[in-house]
């Protein structure tokens, strides 16, 4: 039987996979589920009744990894509809997207791409957020991604750069703890001061997940967020970090490879309900 | 070339240097952690290609199958973040793939498991069931001239190999894959059923039969351009399975 949750301040959630479908329809182990809008983009058929019937069940979000907000070149329109006809029909209580690009004269790169950090991005960024808001008529949350290299080009810092985009275009963030942490062992900074120097009201949804360890060309470390593993215990660390400075944030488990049964996944949930629990009653970061 | 184009150009081709202006806080070659990226794109579609072509994989092996399917990503990348059909050009690709030539089924072997896929995810719509079927039947002066509307997710192969038995020997269905006469011609029609795509084997008169119908033509019409066709089997087909959503009678 699923447990009810006892110390949570705010929903946890794990990412749908189509095989936990019985599994979480038998219980409130979880909260929410986050689906990836561009698995959702069918005519008809299986995919679509499973998510009204999980729709049913517990509150969406929406998830979206394939609009290339962070693209050079105009957003895609069509895909823009069809994002919104997924936000009409399915009413998600939260919708998501990445800063990142994945599409370039008509090739979908399937991967979250990264963004030189300057003055014309940012307002391109800015111009793209503003028409996602637009057209589906909500606040939307931008994700802060996982990156493996930095631009030449930049002239700002992550963290000042997404400060900028909510300052102009008023949309939250969706802040990635285990991307936070992924990018600060990348390239050599600190990831609790990265996430202090987000704007903290801001924050609307917290993402957790694996990594994978490799290393670079010099012998660093180098993590890769294959999503592909158990949260690692530096990233849940991290995570009471930002608890403490963001209150208590809708929380996913992310898991996309070596998918384990719905219990693990909803073990996982649990355990960020505790420590968001814990988090608020001690007043401190540091686990009990 | 601006950098967005260069940085996707170089992701599909290995050849291509890792693109300019990026930089590693240590030094270090960037090249490395560009690779990254190239292996995220390719290895993620590859691996879609592999759910969407289960049996093809297994008539080739995993390690044949991904280099093919390596190829083919950098040669057709998505044209669209929607990845549900991606794959749709890869039999025709099988054909032109010269080290596949010794399994001359595996192109249509991905017809029919594309054909799956797309009637996994096609529109949902009400089939005409068995007795409504059976109702206009029993009404032969008015079945000349009836258009009959075969349902989104339907679909007909039509092969000279035994892609059909091979697939049900795949799933564990049929014969074992070792007894399967390749070089027997089958058809099949391929719709979901439910939740399942399925895979209905047809004889080829009622393969031709029906994308005559699906084409628009009359019933009389459609089976007069087939001269070898069983009608009678060929309805039996339609009473069988939720293949058509109208019948529309002169």
């Amino acid at each position: 039987m699923p447990q009810p949750r006892r110390h949570a301040d705010a929903p946890v959630g794990v990412g749908f996979k189509p095989q936990h479908l019985a599994d979480l329809l038998a219980g409130n182990a979880v909260d929410f589920v986050e689906v990836h809008a561009e698995n959702c983009m069918v005519a008809g058929g299986p995919v679509l009744a499973r998510l009204a019937r999980v729709r049913e069940h517990c509150a969406l979000s929406l998830h979206g990894v394939g609009l290339s907000i962070g693209g050079a070149q105009p957003l895609d329109e069509a895909h823009l509809d069809r994002l919104a006809a997924l936000v009409e029909r399915f009413e998600p209580r939260w919708f998501s997207e990445h800063l990142a690009w994945s599409s370039h004269g008509g090739t979908y790169c399937n991967d979250l791409l990264p963004l030189p950090y300057d003055a014309a991005t940012l307002a391109r960024v800015c111009e793209h957020v503003d028409r996602l808001q637009q057209r589906l008529r909500r606040r939307v949350l931008l994700e802060n991604p996982s990156t493996y290299v930095e631009f030449e080009a930049s002239t700002l810092g992550e963290a000042e750069f997404l400060s900028d985009v909510v300052a102009r275009t008023g949309c939250g963030l969706l802040l990635d703890v285990n991307n936070a942490y992924v990018s600060a062992v990348n390239h050599g900074r600190d990831a609790r001061a990265f996430i202090d120097a987000l704007p903290a009201d801001a924050v609307g949804e917290i993402h957790l997940a694996g990594y994978a360890e490799d290393r670079d060309a010099a012998g660093d470390r180098l993590l890769i967020d294959t999503h592909g593993a158990p949260v690692a215990e530096a990233v849940w660390a991290l995570y009471r970090h930002a608890v403490a400075r963001c209150g208590p944030q809708p929380t996913l488990i992310e898991r996309d490879h070596d998918v384990p049964v719905f219990g693990v996944l909803a073990a996982e949930a649990r355990r960020a309900g505790h420590a968001m629990g814990e988090v608020l009653a001690t007043g401190s970061e540091l686990a009990a | 070339m601006t950098h967005q184009a260069d940085f996707a150009a170089a992701l599909f081709d290995p050849a291509r240097p890792c693109p300019s202006g990026l930089r590693a806080w240590n030094g270090s070659d960037p090249a490395l952690r560009h690779a990254v990226h190239r292996n995220n794109v390719v290895v993620s579609l590859v691996d879609a290609l592999a759910d969407t072509f289960p049996v093809v994989r297994e008539l080739v092996g995993a390690d044949f199958f991904a280099a093919m399917a390596r190829d083919f990503v950098c040669a057709q990348p998505p044209r669209s973040p929607v990845l549900a059909l991606y794959g749709g050009a890869l039999p025709a690709f099988i054909e032109q793939f010269a080290p596949a030539a010794a399994v001359p089924c595996l192109a249509d072997m991905a017809r029919l498991e594309h054909a799956r896929v797309r009637a996994c995810h096609a529109a949902d719509a009400p089939a005409l069931g068995a007795t409504a079927v059976a109702a206009r039947l029993a009404r032969p002066d008015a079945l000349p001239g009836a258009r009959l509307a075969l349902h989104p997710s339907a679909s007909i192969v039509v092969s000279p190999h035994a892609v059909v038995s091979l697939w049900a020997a795949h799933q564990g269905s049929g014969d074992e894959i070792e007894r399967v006469e390749l070089d027997r011609p089958e058809s099949a029609l391929v719709l979901r059923e439910g939740e399942d795509a399925v895979v209905v084997a047809i004889d080829r008169p009622t393969a031709h039969w029906l994308q005559q119908l699906a084409a628009g033509a009359a019933l009389a019409d459609a089976a007069c351009a087939v001269p070898q066709l069983d009608l009678a089997a060929a309805f039996g087909v339609l009473l069988r399975h939720p293949a058509l959503t109208a019948w529309e009678e002169p």
